[in-house]
């Protein structure tokens, strides 16, 4: 199938399901009658190459410094899907068009960290403490933003993997797990009452209030998500774990129990050696990304009206190919934002130039946007935090001029 | 959510409180000789209690129990090897980056398997914990590029030869790693103008041999540009002086000046593409002038700044190769905050998250006094009043409830210990994967969770069967 058949598929359904003005966001908005803003984050584990997920095709240096796994220029059949004149999304990621159309997906370009270490282990610490440079935080700035905004149940904040990633590690109660399904205690010959029994019962006052989130947050979603799962609208989630952990993300979400932070995340985007072009290993996983994406905001529908998905990636990678028809692990990259909150149609960020002289260190897309002014801006204008608890949330950073990112309704 | 931290300072309080009432009655310094006392060891300075420890300690006596484990030498501990599951052997070289990669992945899984055995079968029980406690506080996270294939060696032989030794040697073993070296990334820090020299000096070299220079070495001089700051930091933040020792940016820049040229062995150096070395040769061997190579460590002197610094105030004469670095070695392990530091960080571990003021300052002049004895150190704090009065104040980690869960039931372990691996993982301690070099938080905050105590109670369930499951998936059974 080529890519300018998925987009027309594609872009004919989505106008069905998607096809709402901004004034019935509003209207969505006013009438959520006190329910929680979500923010749904993803993180693209590997350094994501920005530069081919949101192809700078009106820049003549791009197409010199990768011959060989550049996305062609729009208007051919496997060209980048024309964003503006200048940005084109990659070939693969045509279903999230018709978001771009509706003005829910805007993008940020030459965004990311002031450190420049190009450790992935290290880069994704500081991306996920939000303290770039600064090794010895312990929590994550989303679980900061609850302990600053005082949740008061594990289930404000989700993150549907296996271990508690580090953005979400912190005092503030959150919940981790790979599937609604799996947080619940075996019951063996009526062992888990036993259980529930012994906490409530002890003075330890510690393991008790734990347990007793536990037992309150097992029985709420387990009635709340009762039966098996549909999704809405004809939303078709790939079966590929990311594709899997959206779907459980839209069934919390939609199951009303005040999630307010979720979190997901991708692997395999470290691509040294042969990471293709309009086709490949990183066409493959666009591919999961956008279809994964574009199934959760079909699935969530009215929802997308207070929700905001974030993606983002370590950093980005060299400017230029390398002799394994590959990338290296570079700086600057492009993050997305989707939503009905989000002001979108629009890439932000001032774009730096890939001239020799244009780039970090002489190799890299340099970073024009700290993306803790992202952050900054999610948790205060979408979430509502208080612009006073910044501080905590985002420790030892002073925003810049904020980027413009929400519709004032 | 503060309420929490409220909760469990209050429970401290509590438990320490009532712990003073009853040691009020007992002469100061003597270790007690009652059940409950037994119990207390037993769940602190070893894996919790197998059937019949109990008795086993009342004949002979708890304190002789606790000398014999700060000697663990003299403990037979020959039921362990036999236990031990079968290490991989690193091959004498690789045919390529995936089947080095490969290798440094089974070495973790049975490394991983082995630390389960160790702790639920040692009768060395407190050199267990110290080897956990040691290997945390010099974290090195196995999922960080190369780290992996060097992490057994680090445990076999910086960390667990120095538990019961001085402080200098453990801290000079972890420095020298390559599991370090790589991970705090000190192998890439040179001195810049250095670089340049060993660059001129390898093409010059190349130019009279007439072979094109070596792609990778060039690929691993351009990162090596300049000074690293990475291991100076933490070695002063967490490894020595903590984060109020009183050090400035300052002293990070020279400390990482004095490191430079402290490197991994290049794989090979005469072509590209040549196998790895085998990593067996830890004999101290001169390679070139000044040069230096123990194991896979090497000092590289072409890549050394070799200016004066200033580390904390002592002068370091211009002209020091490796000395530099050993010279600050010295310095910072025998700083008065590293007394205080290593003092805190044990009595935090064995007695309390937030331990008494005058034991740690007991602790840290023993450590003062014997310039940096861990044995010593260990003792004042193992025997102290203070310890037995912190009956029950800390929570298990997940490998603690583990090993306990299975000691206590005294269940055969399922499987070589490798099946065990995934309930850590689900608990929130895989083991070797703790990615900060702060390593894992050892306060009740940090594993006390909704997610991690369903996990408990599933695996308790798992475990010891629905009988003892309320019992070890329970609130008590958290605790130590």
């Amino acid at each position: 199938m080529t890519s300018r058949r998925v987009f027309m598929k594609s872009g004919a359904a989505a106008m069905l399901s998607l096809g709402f003005a901004p004034g019935f966001l509003a209207r969505a908005a006013a009438a959520s009658d006190g329910r929680k803003r979500l923010l749904i984050a993803v993180f693209q584990r590997g350094a994501m190459d920005g530069l081919n997920m949101l192809v700078p095709f009106g820049e003549a240096d791009y197409y010199r410094l990768r011959p060989s796994i550049g996305i062609a220029r729009p208007g051919g059949d496997n060209g980048a899907v024309d964003l503006d004149g200048f940005f084109g999304l990659h070939p693969r990621m045509a279903p999230l068009k018709p978001l771009w159309d509706n003005g829910m997906l805007a993008a940020i370009h030459a965004c990311g960290s002031p450190d420049t270490t190009r450790s992935h282990f290290d880069a994704q610490d500081y991306m996920e403490s939000a303290t770039p440079g600064v090794k010895s935080t312990r929590d994550g700035w989303l679980n900061r933003y609850l302990q600053a905004t005082n949740s008061t149940t594990a289930l404000q904040g989700v993150a549907v993997t296996r271990q508690t990633p580090r953005t979400m590690q912190g005092r503030a109660a959150t919940l981790s797990f790979p599937g609604v399904d799996d947080f619940a205690v075996r019951d063996t010959m009526g062992s888990a009452h036993a259980l529930e029994d012994s906490y409530t019962r002890t003075a330890d006052a510690l393991l008790s209030t734990s347990a007793k989130e536990a037992f309150e947050a097992m029985n709420i979603l387990q009635k709340a998500t009762a039966g098996s799962y549909q999704p809405a609208n004809g939303a078709d989630y790939p079966r590929s774990p990311f594709g899997r952990a959206l779907q459980e993300i839209a069934r919390i979400a939609k199951a009303n129990v005040g999630l307010e932070v979720a979190f997901a995340e991708s692997s395999g985007w470290d691509t040294h050696v042969n990471q293709g072009s309009d086709n490949g290993q990183l066409a493959g996983r666009l591919d999961d990304l956008a279809r994964s994406l574009e199934a959760l905001t079909r699935d969530l529908g009215d929802r997308m009206a207070d929700t905001v998905i974030l993606t983002m990636s370590e950093f980005g990678r060299a400017a230029s190919q390398n002799g394994n028809g590959g990338t290296d692990h570079g700086h600057g990259n492009a993050m997305m934002l989707i939503g009905g909150p989000i002001k979108g149609g629009h890439v932000y960020g001032k774009w730096p130039g890939l001239r020799p002289e244009q780039r970090f260190d002489g190799r890299d897309l340099a970073v024009t946007t700290d993306f803790r002014d992202v952050f900054a801006e999610l948790v205060t204008t979408h979430l509502g935090a208080p612009v006073a608890a910044l501080p905590r949330i985002i420790p030892g950073f002073t925003p810049g001029k904020p980027i413009g990112l929400f519709r004032t309704l | 959510m503060t309420q929490r931290g409220i909760l469990a300072t209050m429970l401290m309080v509590g438990a320490v409180l009532t712990g003073s009432a009853l040691v009020a009655a007992m002469p100061a310094g003597a270790v007690p000789k009652d059940r409950e006392a037994i119990e207390h060891a037993l769940n602190r300075l070893a894996y919790g209690a197998r059937p019949g420890d109990v008795e086993h300690l009342e004949e002979i006596g708890l304190s002789t129990w606790i000398e014999q484990q700060l000697h663990p030498d003299g403990i037979d501990d020959s039921a362990l090897r036999a236990r031990l599951p079968e290490q991989p052997e690193r091959p004498a070289q690789f045919t390529d980056q995936m089947e080095m990669r490969r290798w440094g992945r089974q070495s973790v899984q049975a490394l991983s398997a082995e630390k389960v055995v160790r702790a639920v079968y040692s009768e060395r029980q407190l050199e267990e914990q110290l080897v956990d406690f040691w290997f945390n506080h010099f974290n090195v996270f196995a999922g960080k590029g190369r780290t992996s294939e060097w992490i057994a060696d680090y445990e076999r032989h910086a960390i667990r030869p120095h538990v019961f030794g001085k402080f200098r040697d453990l801290l000079g073993a972890t420095a020298k790693s390559p599991a370090m070296l790589f991970y705090l990334d000190n192998w890439l820090s040179a001195d810049p103008a250095a670089a340049e020299r060993q660059q001129e000096l390898q093409r010059q070299r190349a130019a009279r041999l007439g072979t094109p220079p070596n792609p990778q070495q060039q690929q691993a001089q351009a990162r090596r540009r300049g000074l690293n700051e990475n291991y100076g930091r933490e070695l002063l933040e967490l490894h020595t002086l903590g984060v109020d020792g009183g050090y400035t940016q300052q002293d990070i820049i020279e400390v990482a000046r004095a490191f430079t040229g402290w490197t991994i062995a290049p794989a090979n150096q005469q072509a590209a593409n040549q196998p790895l070395r085998p990593n067996a040769r830890r004999r101290q061997a001169t390679v070139g002038r000044g040069a230096v190579q123990e194991g896979d460590f090497r000092f590289t002197p072409a890549l050394h700044d070799s200016g004066e610094k200033i580390v904390l105030g002592h002068k370091i004469k211009s002209g020091g190769g490796i000395s530099d670095g050993e010279e600050v070695l010295d310095i910072v392990s025998r700083h008065p905050a590293t007394a205080h530091h290593i003092a805190f960080e044990l009595a935090q571990r064995f007695v309390s998250d937030e331990p008494p003021p005058a034991l740690v300052e007991r602790a840290a002049k023993k450590f003062r006094d014997t310039d940096g004895d861990l044995r010593e150190v260990v003792k004042t704090i193992v025997t102290s009043d203070e310890f037995f009065a912190a009956r029950g104040a800390k929570v298990k980690t997940p490998l603690e409830f583990l090993a306990s869960a299975l000691r206590t039931t005294g269940r055969e372990l399922p499987g070589d210990g490798r099946q065990l691996l995934a309930a850590l993982q689900q608990m929130g301690m895989p083991l070797y994967m703790c990615q900060p070099p702060t390593g894992y938080d050892d306060t009740a905050e940090t594993w006390v969770s909704a997610g991690a105590l369903v996990a408990r109670m599933n695996i308790a369930q798992r475990l010891a069967g629905p009988q003892k499951a309320a019992t070890i998936g329970g609130p008590e059974f958290q605790r130590r």
